[in-house]
């Protein structure tokens, strides 16, 4: 009981802190602003790890952060096996394909406007569809290996980079081509020059969005059909076997890759549109 | 004056009524041109994907095929059987089993598991889609309506409370870029062994998924009544709770209905995505299962087609409730 009351008093008190914080004069800075979250998250982890042992939950259930952690340590090898079998070769290059077809389409939706004004509503009414049904059906077609994986994330990834892609190429205001017309631009001068930059915002969108889409696609397919090595491959045979500190440990590379993913893709965002008004600073 | 007033008041009426059909018919046009054309391409798409059954299948019924014996087309080329034996592809697109189906197929199975059983009065039995979609969408609405409440609830805690906004906020943002449905298996497996299953597991991922969007633009529509608006409201005096009824909540609709589409539409994938774990016997997700296990492509596709039906027919029902609501608060655009 010293244990539940423990950490709930510390919930307290950290909440006591946060609030004060948040209520003084500097909670506009930068060190507040990443101070305050950061001790939410730590008070939580604290507050699971306090009420499982506290409460004695079986390790079964929810097994204590600390488990996970020294569960995560003592299996790199295998998680990076599943990583490098999922992320790299599943969805990665899933996700390259998917972005690689979905411009080319976009490129030829925007260079006829039958195919623009057809495409466009087919394929905002696929990215609302749950195309990670396509799993089994894919997972029959390619294997069990990576190849399918990578399909699936084709499927996932290619409609929301196509409709934002194309979204894209049409935001060049009729006074900004019109300039380029009295340069006397060629279309593929307009193209390159005006239309693909005033798009990156929108593409970078669409690229944003398919990041967490493709981890989803990867994983998802591995329940399906896999070789004995992946994240959604150790996660549904772990689960079987009850080792739920695996499943959390496989989760937090899940988390941790999709973070990174994201956050990768954000920068290079960052460093081609440094021009767009929601990247400039000051 | 009058009269050639009147006179072109008729026709530009009926010139708008006019002009409502050609911008449908316009867009309509290529929507149709391109559906035409990608039913056309899985047409194509089945001689290459079905041919080596297909040809099995004519050569058991008599035909000589080149080459002879299915053992020795099996490492063959789709195409080249294809170039080879252009007479003996009728096949292709009525296989029992096939590795692709033919439109027409999945259309049949579509309408023979679902308004053909429905027509013999069986509509809710264990063949039917209609049964497999209800348990699905069962578990869809529980779970979207329990994700959307507290998410809702959360955002109101948000813009309220400055320590929340403070805390909880970077969270929110920063769980979207994490593959939440990985943790499904769990979620289900766990909650089994605790003793709940059924409709509750599977709403619970459903909520997770749908949780998160709408924290995310709600905080956004309840801020989004500018300065001059919420000073406004103090010049009137207005407490904080009638600021929110009065404005911010109305402010925040557009904001809301968008996330409510996003919301359903990952409510229903996490619902299908929970029938896999538990080897479920009802639902979209298990019939996908079952087809996987069993080959009934058939039967996946199908599956596949009836979860895009009823995801399409939650998002449409949540667009004409945004119309009708946006429309009568003066909002819609």
């Amino acid at each position: 009981m010293g244990l539940v009351a423990g950490s709930i008093a510390f919930w307290l008190a950290a909440w006591w802190v946060n609030v004060r914080i948040s209520a003084s004069r500097g909670s506009g800075t930068l060190a507040a602003r990443v101070a305050v979250p950061a001790i939410f998250g730590i008070t939580l982890l604290l507050l699971w790890e306090g009420l499982v042992r506290g409460l004695d939950v079986p390790g079964v259930i929810l097994p204590p952060p600390s488990a996970i952690a020294l569960r995560f340590a003592a299996s790199t090898d295998i998680l990076w096996a599943d990583f490098m079998q999922t992320f790299v070769k599943g969805a990665l290059s899933g996700y390259a394909i998917g972005a690689v077809a979905a411009f080319a389409v976009a490129l030829l939706a925007d260079r006829y406007d039958l195919l623009r004004r057809g495409l466009l509503p087919v394929g905002s009414f696929m990215a609302a569809l749950p195309i990670v049904g396509t799993a089994p059906i894919l997972v029959m077609w390619f294997g069990f290996d990576w190849q399918s994986k990578a399909a699936v994330v084709v499927a996932m990834v290619f409609f929301p980079i196509l409709v934002n892609t194309v979204e894209g190429l049409r935001s060049a205001e009729p006074m900004q081509r019109d300039l380029m017309f009295t340069y006397a631009a060629t279309p593929a001068q307009t193209l390159l020059k005006l239309r693909l930059p005033a798009a990156l915002p929108f593409i970078f969108n669409g690229l944003k969005i398919s990041t967490t889409l493709a981890l989803i696609g990867a994983i998802v397919a591995e329940f399906f059909g896999s070789p004995t090595v992946g994240m959604g491959f150790r996660i549904s045979t772990e689960v079987g076997r009850l080792a739920l500190d695996m499943v959390w440990a496989e989760i937090v590379v899940a988390a941790l890759a999709g973070s990174a993913f994201y956050g990768a893709v954000a920068l290079i965002e960052r460093w081609l549109t440094f021009w767009h008004p929601s990247q400039r600073r000051g | 004056m009058a009269e050639a007033s009147a006179g072109s008041g008729m026709t530009s009426g009926g010139g708008l009524a006019g002009g409502w059909l050609a911008a449908l018919w316009q867009a309509m046009l290529p929507v149709a041109v391109v559906v035409a054309w990608l039913v056309a391409f899985w047409y194509a798409a089945c001689v290459p994907m079905n041919a080596k059954d297909a040809l099995t299948q004519a050569e058991r019924g008599g035909a000589v095929i080149s080459p002879e014996g299915a053992a020795e087309r099996r490492d063959m080329s789709s195409w080249a059987l294809v170039m080879r034996n252009p007479g003996h592809l009728g096949g292709v697109w009525s296989l029992d089993r096939p590795r692709l189906p033919a439109p027409h197929q999945v259309a049949a199975e579509l309408w023979s598991t679902s308004v053909g059983l429905a027509l013999q009065g069986r509509m809710w039995s264990n063949r039917s889609l209609f049964t497999h979609a209800w348990v699905t969408l069962s578990a869809t609405l529980l779970g979207f309506a329990i994700g959307t409440g507290l998410g809702v609830l959360l955002a109101v805690g948000i813009v309220h409370n400055r320590a929340m906004d403070m805390s909880v906020m970077p969270w929110a943002i920063a769980s979207q870029t994490i593959p939440i449905l990985a943790i499904a298996p769990m979620i289900i497996v766990v909650l089994n062994s605790v003793g709940v299953s059924g409709l509750l597991p599977k709403s619970l991922i459903s909520a997770y998924l749908s949780f998160f969007p709408v924290v995310v633009s709600m905080v956004k529509g309840l801020r989004s009544p500018d300065r001059m608006q919420l000073d406004l409201l103090h010049t009137y005096s207005a407490t904080g709770a009638e600021a929110f009824w009065k404005l911010r909540l109305p402010a925040s609709m557009p904001f809301f209905f968008t996330s409510l589409k996003i919301g359903i539409a990952a409510a229903l994938v996490g619902a299908i995505i929970g029938e896999l774990p538990t080897g479920a016997v009802a639902g979209l997700g298990a019939r996908l299962l079952a087809g996987s296990y069993y080959g009934q492509t058939v039967q996946i596709w199908s599956a596949l087609f009836a979860a895009a039906i009823l995801a399409a027919l939650l998002v449409g029902l949540i667009g004409l409730i945004q119309r009708v609501v946006l429309g009568r608060m003066g909002m819609a655009r």
